[in-house]
Order: structure tokens, then C-alpha cells, then sequence
């Protein structure tokens, strides 16, 4: 772990979003203020229409905020940047593009060519472990495969930040496991600020390094629950008495939203 | 099926199956009373091939007609394409010139000939005129919704892989656009027989279309029958051809269109 001082990588301040629906003005992100750290592993849980997907959007700089600023190594976030990648649930490959030349995109688009490209590409497939399939196209490829090849992309572009937007929500569970426990080694790796969204309490905790829940309408941060549960884990982490102990803390808050959500 | 038989076999049986029955119902109409002066029989029409040959104008006509047909078509296709991205891209211009599209697309060619005649004279100009503008509304209208349906995600996705505006019209927009683009090539090349003889009946000196139209007045059947015949194999090789481009081009597809 870095220790106690760590920089703060990612600044989210007073952040509000709101758009003219049409019954007059929707209010999707109501004051959102939170930090980052270096190298942390941030996991954002709330019911769906929370607008946990509209702040992810709003840090990646794909959607402007109607109010507040978000930082980025202390400068404002304006647009895309190469310093933030994202991972989209829809995994997003290009079609027309085999693996390898997904994953290559990134490299393509900055000019790196050559050896250089090549190394970290051949790195990058192997460490989603699609040596074999690197000159299949993604409709070969299942929907656990196709996000593998996101996530290699996403690497390939060297972010300083991954941002995760419900990856592994269009996985059936047994795949989702197993992408959990991927990601989380490479997480341990390489140690990249991670924000990464999902609906699933379970996800949520055996990923994070803190939990931030999201209340409904308007979209405010509920809570923050620090998960004291050390690296490496795996699944047998989920029959801890910790962990049980945890979850069943933020169930009960989801659960609270999930009513006034119903209401 | 039968065992043993791989599924490409099979096809072609079934297709030799289909020409052969086809063939069978053709003869029963060139022997029923009611139809048989429209339908001579197969060894009479194919017999004219040598007629047409010895009258100096079979050749003749399948090219000129391929002429007009081609350029048409290409100019159609050269127009459609910047006219499709426009749409796509620029708001005004999409809601002023949609209705136009829409509005002529479904007006039978045959109809605006007389006007266009009237404009551009006799002879080449009025057939290529007649089928750039059927081919282009078909196909503008075609790219146009393809273009604006590409999935926006890939464009996101792109922005944040540190794309530029450039890179992503030409690494991202133009390849996603493709399917549509062959989809709108396929439907023109349709569109572009199909509105021949509207384009041939703009006083042409000789043409498929035009042919067919003067052996009517001498009621020669059996020429008119053949011609008809060679537009529909015209048809059949240049869908072939545009299916097999599209194959190779956009083979990348998760699903295939219609």
C-alpha cells in the first residue's frame, strides 16, 4: 500500500447535472463531492437512475457538469484525456477491428508504432489471456472474451485512471466471477485508480477499497464505507465474517433506496 | 436432406430444382391458349439471340443500356454519399431535405420522364439523368439512416482511446459506415434496372428498355420475352457480385441484413 499520504488523483467537487426532461427540470447529480486517491480502488454502488453512470461520464469528460468542477492531478477536467480510460458495459469494440487491432487502437491514435507497439500490445493480450484469439474478430468472441479485449484496449492507451461503467453488468454470474478475480490481480499489479460502477453489493465489495453509495433521485452520495479487507482476495473473502458483516451494512442502504425508488 | 450431400450442394440442387420447375410452368403457359402468344416457348425465345444477332442490334443494345445503367447509377452513388453524410451530420440541412427525398422516392420514374425530356432533350442525357436520380434517392436514404445509427459508444469509445475529430470520421465513422454503404449500393443497383425502361423511353436510339418497347408495336414476343430474360440475368450477376464485395468488406458484421 502506498501509506497514509497518499495524492489525492481524482477530485470530485460540488458536481451537479441536471438536463429539461419532459416535465420541466431533472435533477440527475445533486452536489457530488468526493476524492480519490492515488492508486485506489473506488466502487460506486446505488439503484439504477442514481446517475452513477452521468458522474462516470461527467470525470471521463464525455458529458460537461451543469455545475461544479472535477480535478484531475489538480487541473480541471475539460473533455476526454488520455489519462482517463474508460471500460463501457457494452464493451464498445470495434467491430471491423480483430483483437489485436482493438487492442492496438489506442497506440494507433498516439503514433506509437513499431516494436514498441508490438510489446505492449503482446502484453496486454496475454494479460487478458487471449494469445489465441488475437486475430479473431469480436463477434467471435463471448461477451466475457469481448471484455477482456475492452480492458486489454483500455490498458493499451496507458490511463493514469480506469473508469469502470458497470463492466461485467451484461455477463452471466459465472463470468462475472471470474473477471472479479482478474481484475482485481491486475488492479494489484499495476495499481490504477479505479472508479468503477456497478448495482451489485457483492462487486462492489470485493473490489473496493472504499464503497461509495448512491441514494435515487436526485443523485447524491449516501454514504462511504472504507472496506477493511486486505489484498489478495478471492472468493473464499466472500464467506468471511467481515465481509458478511459489511454487506449486509450496505444492503440495508441500497435496499433503503431501492424503496424509494418503488415509491 | 440427404446424407452425404454438404450444405452448398444441397443448394445448388435446390436451385437447379427451382430453374428446372420454372422452366416447366414456362412451357405450360407458352402452350395454354390464353397465354401462349405472350409466351412463346424456350427454344423460340432463345432462337431469337441469333435473330437479334443478324438484325445488328442485340450487342448494341446491352451496351448502351449498360452505359446509361452504369454511369447512372455511379453518379447516383457519387452524389448520394457526400448528400447522406450531410444529412447525417448537419440538423438544418436534414430536416429541409429529407421531405424532398421522401417525397420524390415513392413517385414512379415514368412519371417525371416527360419533364426531364423536356430539359435535357433526346438521346444519353434524359436515361443517365432519369437513373442517377432513382438510384440516388434510394441510396442517400439508405446511407443517410445507416450513418445516423451507428452506435454512439464506439464513438465515445473512440474519444476516450485519444482519437481526433479526423481520426474518428476515418478509422471510425467511415468504417462503421460501411455495411450501409454496400446495403445502399446493393438496393441502387436494383433501382438502376428497374427505372431503365422510364430512362429508355426518352427517345433512345437503342437500349434493352427501348428495344423491348419498339418490338411491342410489331407484337414480336419472342425478342421482347429474351429481353426481358437478359435484364433479370443482368440483375442476378450484378447482385452476385455486390453480395460478394459486401462478403469480403463487412464479413466482420454480427448480423447479417436483409
Amino acid at each position: 500500500m502506498a501509506g497514509e499520504t497518499r495524492n489525492i488523483k481524482l477530485s470530485i467537487q460540488n458536481v451537479k447535472k441536471s438536463y429539461m426532461g419532459r416535465n420541466g427540470e431533472v435533477v440527475a447529480l445533486n452536489g457530488v463531492s468526493l476524492d480519490i486517491a492515488e492508486n485506489e480502488f473506488i466502487t460506486v454502488v446505488g439503484p439504477s437512475g442514481c446517475g452513477k453512470s452521468t458522474l462516470l461520464n461527467i470525470i471521463a469528460g464525455l458529458l460537461d457538469a451543469t455545475s461544479g468542477k472535477v480535478l484531475c492531478d489538480g487541473k480541471e477536467v475539460k473533455g476526454t484525456g488520455p489519462e482517463r480510460g474508460v471500460v463501457f458495459q457494452q464493451y464498445a469494440l470495434f467491430p471491423w477491428l480483430t483483437v489485436e487491432k482493438n487492442v492496438r487502437f489506442p497506440l494507433d491514435m498516439k503514433g506509437v508504432k513499431g516494436a514498441e507497439a508490438d510489446a505492449i500490445v503482446d502484453k496486454y493480450i496475454h494479460m487478458v489471456g487471449l494469445e489465441n484469439f488475437r486475430n479473431h474478430y469480436p463477434k467471435e468472441l463471448s461477451g466475457g472474451m469481448k471484455q477482456r479485449v475492452a480492458i486489454a484496449r483500455a490498458y493499451a492507451g496507458n490511463p493514469e485512471v480506469l473508469l469502470m461503467d458497470e463492466p461485467f453488468g451484461a455477463l452471466d454470474a459465472q463470468t462475472r466471477t471470474q473477471l472479479q478475480q482478474e481484475l482485481l490481480d491486475m488492479w494489484e499489479k499495476e495499481r490504477k485508480t479505479c472508479f468503477f460502477i456497478t448495482h451489485d453489493v457483492d462487486e462492489a465489495l470485493i473490489l473496493g477499497q472504499r464503497v461509495v453509495i448512491m441514494s435515487a433521485r436526485p443523485g447524491r452520495i449516501k454514504s462511504i464505507l472504507p472496506v477493511d479487507i486486505p489484498y489478495p482476495r478471492d472468493q473464499r473473502t466472500k464467506m468471511s465474517e467481515r465481509y458478511l458483516e459489511l454487506k449486509n451494512h450496505i444492503w440495508e442502504q441500497v435496499y433503503q433506496e431501492y424503496l424509494e425508488v418503488r415509491k | 436432406m440427404k446424407k452425404g450431400l454438404s450444405a452448398k450442394a444441397s443448394r445448388r440442387l435446390w436451385l437447379l430444382l427451382s430453374v428446372a420447375s420454372a422452366i416447366v410452368l414456362w412451357t405450360i403457359l407458352s402452350v395454354l391458349p390464353s397465354t401462349s402468344r405472350s409466351f412463346p416457348n424456350i427454344i423460340k425465345t432463345f432462337s431469337q439471340i441469333k435473330v437479334m444477332i443478324a438484325r445488328k442490334v442485340l450487342f448494341k443494345d446491352i451496351a448502351s443500356s449498360l452505359i446509361s445503367v452504369v454511369s447512372g447509377y455511379a453518379l447516383g452513388f457519387v452524389i448520394a454519399l457526400p448528400i447522406a453524410i450531410l444529412m447525417a451530420w448537419y440538423r438544418p440541412f436534414r430536416y429541409i431535405v429529407e421531405p424532398w427525398i421522401n417525397f420524390i422516392r415513392n413517385i414512379p420514374p415514368l412519371a417525371y420522364v416527360p419533364l426531364i425530356v423536356i430539359a435535357a432533350g433526346v438521346g444519353r442525357k434524359p436515361q443517365i439523368i432519369v437513373i442517377t436520380l432513382a438510384t440516388f434517392l434510394t441510396m442517400c436514404i439508405t446511407m443517410y439512416q445507416g450513418i445516423i445509427n451507428i452506435d454512439e459508444t464506439l464513438i465515445k469509445a473512440a474519444k476516450i482511446l485519444g482519437a481526433s475529430d479526423r481520426q474518428i470520421f476515418f478509422r471510425v465513422l467511415a468504417p462503421a459506415s460501411l455495411p450501409f454503404i454496400m446495403t445502399a449500393i446493393r438496393l441502387g443497383s436494383s433501382v438502376a434496372l428497374t427505372t431503365l425502361i422510364a430512362a429508355e423511353s426518352t427517345g433512345a436510339f437503342a437500349g434493352l428498355g427501348m428495344r423491348i418497347r419498339s418490338l411491342n408495336n410489331n407484337f414480336e414476343t419472342a425478342p421482347m420475352l429474351l429481353y426481358i430474360i437478359i435484364i433479370g440475368c443482368i440483375g442476378v450477376i450484378v447482385e452476385k457480385v455486390i453480395k460478394f464485395t459486401e462478403q469480403r468488406l463487412t464479413g466482420w458484421q454480427e448480423k447479417r441484413e436483409i
